[in-house]
């Protein structure tokens, strides 16, 4: 307990646990937009399609700031995820290989360059490999700052086009009827989700960051059927994976603190999908059991003769 | 009889094109005001295609679409054109109630950004009622079936409060309770003015629902008062080509 506590009064962990709280909670409100949009794998597209635009930063800028590194991955999400709605809108080439194949040349060329770069001297120290696998521990003041900046712009803006999102994402025609562009929505929203993944890139990598915008909305999804308490729940649970996975990470050695968030988040999805009254895998088997007795006990007569 | 007819809708060449294959050719149609209009064809008549172009949902290679004698396009009255898209073309495991659904119904009025009001959830309440939802406002959507997902998109267009409707098969998997219910409505709504387009496939039904039909086979074959090109002949014509067709690539 008294290291708990310790813990909780330290000032690195209190920037990393709120960087991470920061982090889920933002991913949390859009990944909610995202899981029913049916558009899960964008996250995962977008944040692999970073790696090039990191690296390529640090190539043409020489700077190792996380700020500037940052812009490069947001430069690169975006264009990949132009390249995905061109593909798929001038194409017959459908959402999910466009994604795959973008995805997989931006992650490539990511690699590719970051081996390259490895041999530039002066470049280790550069700290690019913590963008694949995320390092939470070199979350700075200013880094919270930046995601605090981000994060409130993001909340304001989901605020403001409530009723237009709600709308879009449920059927995209007849807000098109209204007169709500789903072109201008859709390119609004996902830039919303990429600048979210972009801000989470250091915490958790580019390869466990889909989870991040992903599982908690599964997991709120479960709980409510209320839009507005799905996007909040998944903003908290998104928050308290942070927490969470930042104190484990702490407590135990040499446990990594983005896979840690990314296992705390998982184990709240697997007991939602579970045990959630109504959604979950539990109350449908009782359902069902409920169902044959009660066909047992009243049902099972001979069918009325047909012919 | 018809010195100064008034349109509710004019639909002048109108070509519309999936990649380079025409699924609509030339198309000229003119709805009179104040009609319950039946649009029928075969499967792949381009029915959905022609509803959609008409609303701008998509994009026609040539031609215009004008409305309430021409003193339009889509652009500038949508808030005088009403929409029940198919309830097949949604997600109704979406997390929202009934009332909800019927509410964005009022969205288009209220334009970007600014809330429904009280007045709106009052009109979602009586829209509700007309289509005998009353009970289900707060029901989960997800928890309906087929002929209540219809009475719901019918509840919601009737909240957008239009002058000109189109519906794409509000018929499509609802019972004869359901059915005789969505009757009544459209013929209030022609007891009030509105136009209401409907793409239908029950042709045993259109003399006694509808007033006006549009045959359509990818070309217009035949558009007009029911009792005057809803014979044989025009029928012969729509559906046959359609069974040449598909004898031609058999």
């Amino acid at each position: 307990m008294d290291s708990v506590l310790a813990l909780f009064s330290d000032y690195t962990f209190q920037t990393v646990a709120l960087g991470s709280a920061l982090l889920g909670l933002i991913s949390g409100v859009l990944g909610s937009f995202a899981v029913l949009r049916k558009q899960s794998l964008l996250g995962d597209g977008v944040s692999h399609s970073a790696l090039p635009g990191v690296v390529m930063a640090f190539v043409l800028l020489g700077s190792k700031n996380t700020e500037v590194l940052l812009l490069g991955a947001l430069l690169s999400g975006l264009l990949a995820t132009l390249l995905i709605v061109g593909v798929v809108r001038h194409t017959r080439v459908k959402f999910d290989s466009a994604l795959a194949l973008v995805m997989s040349v931006f992650f490539g060329l990511g690699l590719v360059l970051l081996t390259y770069v490895q041999k530039i001297p002066n470049s280790n120290q550069a700290g690019l490999k913590r963008f694949i696998f995320g390092q939470a521990s070199t979350l700075l003041q200013r880094d919270i700052v930046l995601m605090t900046i981000c994060g409130l712009i993001l909340l304001a803006l989901v605020l403001l086009f409530w009723k237009e999102f709600k709308l879009f994402t449920f059927d995209a025609d007849f807000a098109q009827s209204l007169g709500f562009s789903p072109k201008k929505l859709n390119l609004l929203l996902s830039f919303m989700i990429v600048l979210a993944i972009i801000i989470g890139l250091q915490t958790v990598g580019v390869i466990l960051m889909s989870a991040m915008l992903i599982t908690p909305a599964v997991a709120a999804r479960q709980w409510t059927n209320k839009l507005w308490v799905m996007v909040t729940l998944s903003a908290l649970l998104g928050a308290v994976s942070g927490i969470a996975g930042t104190a484990a990470s702490s407590l135990v050695p040499k446990l990594p603190t983005g896979p840690a968030i990314v296992v705390c988040v998982s184990l709240i999805v697997i007991v939602s999908v579970l045990f959630s009254p109504g959604r979950g895998v539990l109350h449908r088997i009782y359902q069902q059991r409920k169902n044959r007795i009660l066909y047992r006990l009243e049902g099972g007569g001979t069918d009325a003769p047909t012919s | 009889m018809e010195k100064q007819q008034k349109y509710a809708v004019e639909v002048e060449d109108l070509t519309v094109a999936y990649d380079a294959k025409p699924v609509l050719w030339d198309i000229d149609l003119k709805i009179p005001k104040g009609q319950l209009m039946a649009v029928v064809g075969p499967n792949g008549a381009g029915k959905t295609t022609l509803i959609k172009a008409m609303l701008g949902l998509l994009k026609p290679v040539t031609g215009a679409v004008r409305f309430l004698d021409g003193s339009g396009d889509i652009r500038t009255l949508k808030n005088r054109i009403g929409y029940v898209p198919q309830s097949g073309s949604v997600d109704w495991d979406f997390p929202a109630t009934v009332q909800d659904v019927v509410l964005m119904g009022c969205y288009g009025k209220l334009g970007w950004v600014r809330r429904p009001r009280k007045s709106d959830l009052e009109l979602t309440k009586q829209t509700l009622q007309k289509v005998g939802m009353q009970d289900y406002a707060t029901r989960q959507i997800s928890q309906l079936s087929g002929g209540q997902q219809q009475r719901v998109f019918l509840a919601r267009a009737l909240a957008q409060e239009a002058e000109v409707y189109f519906m794409d098969e509000p018929f499509k998997g609802v019972d004869a309770q359901t059915e005789r219910a969505i009757v009544t409505l459209l013929k209030d709504l022609k007891e009030q003015g509105k136009t209401v387009v409907v793409v239908h496939h029950d042709l045993q039904t259109v003399p006694d629902y509808f007033d006006w039909v549009t045959l359509i086979n990818l070309r217009v074959v035949a558009s007009g008062p029911v009792k005057e090109v809803f014979h044989e002949e025009n029928l012969k014509k729509t559906y046959h080509s359609a069974g040449a067709l598909l004898r031609s690539v058999v």
